[in-house]
């Protein structure tokens, strides 16, 4: 809703600035834009009259033309304009006069010669007062303008726009009405609105209209101006009043219905009357039917759209746009004028669904005042008539009052206002507000019964009143507290790694934290194939974010991509988010991941550089378990992703169940997603990671412990957890920890084996353990994994 | 006489003389040693009449104990000595770096996240959570958006075309916290949420906090007190601060929060909106069975990117999730 200060002041008294109203609008809700000047700050402009005009000698373009500016003296100025010409009244910026160019600056008028003729001074078009963009010619004045006036005062130009960017309760501001009522409450000021008395009645035609869907539209005006001038434009107050609006000026009578739309909030259709044909009826679409609208684009109607037909059919579709062959041109003479009111409910997202937007749609679908319409009507005849001449016919009046919105009542209790608020107001002040926007209060028990005004559509239940008060007293004069009351301190659950931890764990290891967009390419999840639970979005915004991310692993490869490419060499991203999977029911499921690739420490002096392999990987995973405290159930197994190395990938499992995995990156997974550094992944559920056990501390052995170094002969397919689990189940308890502190394969050892050095520590917590006794139980250790195994100790 | 003070002064020239602690036992045994010199001097007293005895086995004691401070102080100099040439050649290059990986650091958008939920954690408001894919009823027919209602259209939202859709905002959360748990609540729901629009200042992703809180006695004014506390202790400095009327369907009275920023480049402080705001609206808490006329609640949601982009002077969005290690690494 863009208006002018001045068209406001039409409607009540302000006496601040624009810049103090828009401020004050703002703290009353009705938010403010901009704030912009309605021309640039011309100064030495005047009104002109071309006296005579003539052609130049020396250029087909130019005219020469002679002015009266009010001087006494007429003055010899060349003008390039096409609409140049003797006895019409333009903007003349005489000798002296400073304008401001496009680009911002100042430029003063000087005497000048063109192409050998003197100039003094320039005529203007609007572009060059900072009007509008129009530079096809001069800014033509009404006639009966006085030669010598300023045009600052002629126009009253020094005013300003305001654009309100409103909510879409308050329908009632998007007219200039509505606005002063709201401005004149939160000014103090007493609003009175202006009064449009019955256009005196010309002729008698009418024509018949049926309100065929009364719930939709329960009520159409209707009435016939008859023999207007089609061709005579708009008076120059009123287009002027539209610019500062943002609406274009396209005929007068087009003009009135948007001048009446922009001053009551009413919109208004004129139809050309001679392309009518019959009565008119108010009826829902018919599946079949078609109708073009005055855009010239044809759209099919329906039973979800209401329709304005005449005998023929639909000729306009109501409340959003007007037809093309039903309209006014510049050859109507006879007009039908609507003034209706429709259903909120009818018209909303109509307009949106047919990729349309209007201030008529605008306006029905948030809700017009159900009151306004024969107000609205005579506003329109008086303009009409004024402007284009014609005359009047009665007002015809369909109403189906049943479906009217009938004005409710809402009670107040003073206690209560209170006590949302948290304020002490008193009755006093709350009644100056209530009746200040146009309220009228019953004092009833505690409190008072108001009664909105009609165009106060939003105005339905106590809640509504309440904010009314505390908008117009002003949220910045409402009182603040801190909360009170008892306290509770809820119980923080220790058995849970909280997500701080997880990410500081990965921090510590040297990640960034990511965030990715939760909607990928589809091809990308293909291309890794993740795409088999992968819910696709309806309305993606783009097609390389059209489904919703089945991992986090992908995007963090994109990102890791696009890092090599900005010459990052080293790069560690992790995340920590959800990812969906849409199986019988969708799962949404939180997700810890990360990617790597570059050296397995960032480059220094004190550590001989290395690739990053597996097992950095692995130890970065195994930080993040080990989040968990003492985690005796982790385990991994290899694992068969199609974009992991088959040999260099694993599963992560907690006890029984697969938590996520980890792994390097297929070779040709890294070509396809054109990363070339080896690298390396992880991905793992946030759910089962995050549980843990509270600890539960046993007594600490005093007695000495002892360790035996085991070198052992491993056959090459047998893994290291295979021999770890032999040890431990033949150790028993008295084993306390197990390492691997070497392990190697190559000339030194036989074909087909490996070697594993494994340290291992026992302890009793009872006596001291003696030779006999670790004895026997290394003893048994190597019988176990020679049996079990074929796991010889090394000679 | 003559002999004890030759070696006296034998013996504390051999003693200021050696410089090795080796050399310096070796010349404790050669005089104080069970074949020493003076251990030989004392051998000899036995055959000394009693009253010599007595004169020279002082005499000679007082040799011995000379000799054996001599060689102790000789000692301490040549450990002291020798423990400063160990530290000396030990000496290292202290300004090298240090060894091993460099920390990594949090998104930024996740360290505002986390200081806004520590900060109303302290406030007793507890952490909830909610689906990012939701339903219509969820995001909005129970927060009082009715269908096709203007204030829709507020929400450019992504949909799969089966009635759900990606959440336009954590107020879903509310509801589900309310239908669960009832009233009272206290709980801040922090989340990823959605709108179809891309530009400079606009992302299809995005982070939000929603706080509500519901309760017998609680008024605006606490809403009021809450934010403006909240606000003061996330920016550390008392912040002038803006409340506004605005429109929200779920909430009546609604509010816009505004800060008062300045800029740093001279401007003159304009107002930031960095949340909104307001009284729980009767039609949520009735869709979520509480009863209106005895709780009263208060509601409010904030743009994290927002309040990040002021907290660490990040002046566009997009940087947010381009996951560029040159921005991310300014966050350590």
């Amino acid at each position: 809703m863009k208006f002018s200060v001045n068209w406001l002041r039409q409607w009540v008294p302000v006496e601040q600035s624009a810049q103090d109203l828009a401020e004050a609008l703002t703290a009353a809700g009705l938010e403010v834009d901009t704030v912009t000047p309605v021309a640039s700050p011309f100064s030495g402009v005047v009104v002109g009259e071309i006296v005579a005009c003539g052609p130049h000698p020396d250029a087909d373009k130019l005219q020469i033309c002679e002015l009266d500016d009010g001087s006494g003296e007429a003055l010899q100025v060349v003008c390039g304009a096409p609409n140049a010409r003797a006895g019409i009244k333009v903007p003349f910026a005489r000798v002296g006069a400073v304008l401001t160019a496009a680009d911002g600056s100042d430029f003063k008028i000087k005497k000048a010669k063109l192409r050998g003729v003197a100039s003094f001074g320039m005529a203007c078009s609007a572009r060059e007062l900072g009007m509008s963009d129009d530079h096809s010619g001069l800014l033509e004045l009404p006639a009966d303008a006085v030669p010598g006036t300023d045009i600052r005062d002629l126009l009253a130009l020094d005013d300003y726009s305001i654009d309100l960017e409103l909510t879409p309760n308050r329908a009632d501001c998007l007219g200039m009405k509505g606005l002063a009522r709201d401005v004149a409450a939160i000014s103090d000021q007493t609003f009175t609105p202006q009064n449009f008395p019955a256009a005196p009645e010309g002729h008698t035609d009418e024509l018949p209209i049926t309100l065929e869907a009364p719930e939709d539209c329960p009520r159409y005006l209707g009435r016939i101006i008859k023999g207007i001038d089609p061709r005579v434009p708009s008076p120059l107050w009123m287009q002027e009043a539209l610019r500062r609006s943002g609406i274009r000026s396209i005929s007068a009578t087009v003009d009135a219905t948007n001048y009446v739309l922009m001053e009551l909030g009413q919109p208004m259709h004129a139809f050309d009357l001679d392309r009518l044909q019959g009565g008119i009826s108010v009826r829902r679409g018919r599946a079949g039917e078609t109708l073009t609208l005055l855009d010239e684009k044809e759209i099919e109607l329906d039973d979800s759209l209401l329709t304005i037909c005449d005998e023929q059919g639909p000729v306009a579709l109501a409340g959003i746009m007007g037809g093309l062959d039903s309209g006014v041109t510049d050859a109507t003479r006879n007009v039908l004028l609507e003034s209706a009111w429709f259903r909120p409910a009818t018209i909303m997202g109509k307009a949106r669904d047919l990729g349309l937007h209007t201030d008529s749609s605008h306006r029905f679908e948030r809700g017009v005042d159900p009151q306004g319409q024969r107000e609205a009507m005579e506003r329109i005849t008086q303009l009409l008539l004024e402007i284009c001449g014609g005359e009047a016919g009665p007002v015809m009046s369909a109403v189906a009052e049943d479906y009217l919105p009938q004005p409710q009542p809402v009670r107040l209790r003073l206690q209560r206002l209170n006590r949302v608020l948290g304020s002490t107001l008193e009755a006093a002040e709350v009644e100056r507000i209530l009746t200040g926007l146009g309220m009228t209060l019953r004092p009833v028990e505690g409190g008072w019964e108001a009664l909105a005004p009609s165009s106060r559509v939003d105005i339905d239940i106590v809640e509504d009143l309440i904010e009314e008060v505390a908008r117009v007293h002003g949220y910045d004069a409402l009182p603040a507290a801190m909360p009170s009351g008892a306290l509770s301190l809820p119980r923080l659950s220790e058995a849970e790694v909280t997500t701080g931890q997880l990410r500081e764990a990965l921090v510590a290891a040297g990640y960034q934290e990511a965030i990715c967009y939760a909607f990928v390419e589809h091809k990308l999840l293909k291309s890794l194939a993740l795409d088999a639970q992968a819910l696709p979005l309806a309305n993606p915004i783009s097609s390389d974010m059209d489904v919703m991310r089945t991992a986090l692993v992908p995007g963090l490869l994109k990102a890791l991509e696009r890092n090599l490419r900005f010459q990052q060499e080293r790069v560690r991203l992790f995340e920590m988010g959800k990812v969906f999977h849409q199986g019988e029911v969708l799962e949404e499921v939180e997700r810890i991941a990360g990617v790597v690739c570059g050296t397995a420490l960032p480059e220094q002096w004190g550590a001989k550089s290395r690739a990053l392999d597996f097992y950095d990987m692995k130890g970065d995973v195994e930080r993040l378990l080990a989040t968990r405290g003492l985690q005796s159930d982790v385990h991994f197994e290899p694992c068969e992703l199609p974009f992991l190395h088959p040999g260099q990938a694993a599963t992560v499992f907690l006890g029984d169940v697969a938590i996520g995995w980890l792994g390097a990156l297929h070779p040709q997974t890294q070509q396809s997603l054109g990363i070339k550094p080896r690298s390396f992944a992880f991905e793992l559920d946030l759910d089962e990671l995050k549980k843990r056990e509270v600890p539960c501390a046993k007594k600490i052995s005093s007695f000495p412990s002892v360790r035996r170094d085991l070198a052992l002969l491993v056959p090459e397919a047998t893994t290291c957890a295979a021999v770890e689990q032999q040890i431990r189940a033949a150790g028993g308890d008295l084993l306390r920890k197990l390492t691997v502190f070497d392990q190697f394969s190559g000339q030194a050892v036989e074909k087909g084996y490996k070697s594993l050095a494994i340290g291992l520590i026992l302890q009793d917590v009872s006596c001291t353990l003696t030779d006999e006794v670790v004895d026997s139980i290394i003893d048994r250790v190597i019988q176990g994994l020679e049996s079990q195994l074929d796991v010889q100790l090394r000679g | 006489m003559d002999t004890l003070q030759t070696i006296h002064d034998k013996a504390l020239a051999h003693v200021a003389a050696c410089d090795d602690l080796r050399a310096l036992d070796e010349l404790r045994v050669a005089y104080l040693g069970k074949k020493g010199e003076v251990t030989a001097l004392l051998k000899s007293l036995g055959a000394m009449a009693p009253e010599e005895r007595k004169r020279f086995g002082q005499a000679v004691n007082q040799l011995k104990q000379t000799i054996a401070a001599a060689l102790n102080a000789r000692k301490a100099a040549l450990e002291t000595a020798a423990l400063n040439a160990r530290l000396a050649e030990e000496q290292v290059d202290i300004t090298l770096p240090g060894r091993g990986e460099q920390r990594g650091g949090l998104h930024p958008v996740t360290r505002a996240m986390q200081r806004i939920i520590d900060l109303f954690g302290r406030f007793g408001f507890e952490v909830a959570t909610g689906p990012e894919v939701e339903d219509d009823y969820h995001n909005f027919e129970a927060l009082n958006f009715p269908a096709h209602h203007p204030a829709r259209a507020m929400h450019d939202t992504f949909y799969f075309g089966d009635g759900r859709l990606l959440r336009t905002h954590t107020s879903p959360v509310q509801v589900r916290g309310m239908l669960a748990q009832g009233a009272p609540i206290r709980i801040i729901a922090p989340g990823k949420v959605y709108r179809s629009d891309y530009d400079q200042t606009h992302s299809p992703m995005f982070h939000q906090v929603e706080g509500l809180l519901v309760g017998e006695q609680v008024s605006m004014a606490d809403l009021k007190g809450v934010l403006q506390a909240f606000v003061n202790a996330f920016f550390e400095q008392d912040m002038a601060t803006r409340f506004r009327p605005s429109y929200f369907p779920f909430t009546e009275p609604s509010a816009e929060v505004d800060v008062a920023w300045d800029k740093g480049d001279g401007s003159a402080p304009g107002w930031l909106e960095i949340l909104g705001c307001g009284m729980v609206h009767p039609n949520v808490l009735q869709a979520c069975q509480i009863d209106p006329e005895r709780y009263v609640g208060y509601a409010f949601g904030m743009g994290v990117e927002r309040l990040a982009m002021l907290r660490y002077g990040v002046t566009d969005l997009r940087p947010f999730f381009d996951n560029d290690l040159r921005f991310l690494r300014q966050f350590r």
